[in-house]
């Protein structure tokens, strides 16, 4: 599978945010996107999972093969909202996001454990804390299997023992042969990936 | 797509669902009309049908400013418009719109009976009303998904959610109201304008659904 940007471009309310942006990743290859406030890595992502229109160039995926013909259907899109329902169980968040998106490797309680948050399960998602609920969003990224993962500022609100396993999961998809585009501010743990810093030419 | 149709109802019977507000809505429009229309029987009995529907109507108009909002506001909106290819975005409206309509109007199809007879309506008025309601409020519900996929970025979508889908719902009420009373005013007829009823029920849960997934696609930002 091969992930090719060239000459990508993007607008936020008709204003171009950036352009001429291009990378092709490999299997396996990670591209770690920085950049200071506003420099577009929350728009690029959005325009690469397809949210947003393309304003100039492509954005394409190669060999995804029958079961991920585009890049939506071959991305997890982890956002900076983390698409739980706080009255809704812990597990069953999960669950849903399970059926919903296919299910994947590893089983819900799988998933919880190796967050580090394994028996919380029957807990209201509204009762965590930011960083447990963002670990929570981390584990949704396991129990669905996509080769393309796009993190907006995925370590936010983590301590540093959870960054550190979150960078032990990173490397454990790339290394599984999927890719992964992150846009942060912190440093990610991913050993070998690539860099976009964004805002510099502009 | 069960799983969403579950998670939907779930939500909405959960605290801070919308299940209930509809209903007492409804049940607060319905006890309130006698006291102002007068102790006329007659006259209540003559209007109970036209009431029950405009109020139910008003009721399924209540939560629907919710539908797509409260999934954008947490981002599930984002990842139901990605899994495009694997779920049909018009599907999964309608799975909503179905939620939705099972988790907030049914209720208010099952309460609508015993509001009849504060209206003094004959059994088979209320009947015939009930019946009616069951099959043309989900019609209210996928006109309503098209405007609240349209307003789904607005703080405050609801009014305008109404405004906007007000009028093309008078066909469903027209329908319903004339079907409602056909069934005890004898030479107008029952199954003609419930036939119709239903047809336009079957014709907008697939325009609505299609209607709003378009507007959803285009509306991310």
């Amino acid at each position: 599978m091969r992930l090719i940007a060239e000459n990508l471009g993007g607008e936020r309310g008709g204003e171009p945010v950036f352009s001429g942006i291009g990378f092709a990743l490999e299997k396996g290859e990670a591209l770690v996107v920085t950049g200071p406030n506003g420099a577009g890595k929350s728009t690029l992502l959005r325009v690469i999972a397809g949210l947003l229109p393309v304003a100039g160039g492509r954005v394409r995926i190669e060999g995804g093969g029958e079961d991920f013909p585009s890049i939506a259907s071959a991305c997890h899109y982890l956002g900076h909202q983390n698409a739980m329902k706080t009255v809704l169980s812990v597990a069953e968040n999960l669950r849903f996001w399970r059926d919903f998106a296919g299910a994947g490797l590893l089983s819900v309680e799988e998933a919880l454990e190796t967050v580090g948050l394994g028996g919380i399960g029957h807990l209201p998602f509204g009762y965590l804390s930011t960083g447990q609920r963002r670990r929570i969003s981390i584990a949704k990224l396991l129990v669905s299997q996509r080769p393309l993962w796009l993190l907006d500022e995925p370590t936010a609100g983590l301590d540093k023992a959870s960054e550190a396993r979150f960078g032990g999961v990173m490397t454990d998809h790339c290394r599984q042969g999927g890719v992964i585009i992150a846009a942060t501010h912190l440093p990610l743990g991913l050993d070998g990936a690539k860099a976009l810093v964004m805002g510099e030419t502009v | 797509m069960w799983s969403l149709f579950l998670r939907d109802i779930r939500l909405s019977i959960r605290a801070g669902g919308g299940a209930l507000t509809g209903v007492i809505f409804f049940l607060a429009v319905i006890a309130t009309i006698p006291f102002g229309v007068g102790p006329d029987l007659n006259l209540l009995a003559r209007i109970g049908p036209a009431i029950l529907w405009i109020a139910a109507l008003l009721g399924c108009l209540l939560g629907l400013d919710r539908l797509f909002q409260a999934d954008r506001e947490d981002g599930s909106l984002d990842l139901l418009v990605l899994g495009h290819d694997r779920h049909m975005l018009a599907l999964t409206v309608l799975v909503k719109c179905l939620a939705h309509w099972a988790g907030s109007v049914l209720p208010l199809v099952i309460a609508a009976p015993l509001l009849g007879l504060f209206m003094n309506m004959a059994p088979i008025g209320i009947g015939a009303t009930a019946l009616t309601l069951l099959v043309g409020t989900p019609a209210i519900t996928f006109i309503g998904a098209a405007g609240a996929a349209v307003a789904v970025a607005l703080p405050r979508g609801g009014l305008l959610i109404s405004v906007l889908v007000l009028p093309l719902t008078i066909p469903v009420l027209i329908f319903g109201v004339s079907a409602s009373y056909g069934a005890v005013a004898d030479p107008d007829p029952f199954l003609q304008p419930f036939l119709i009823l239903a047809a336009l029920t079957l014709f907008l849960a697939v325009l609505g659904p299609l209607a709003a997934a378009l507007a959803l696609r285009h509306g991310t930002d």
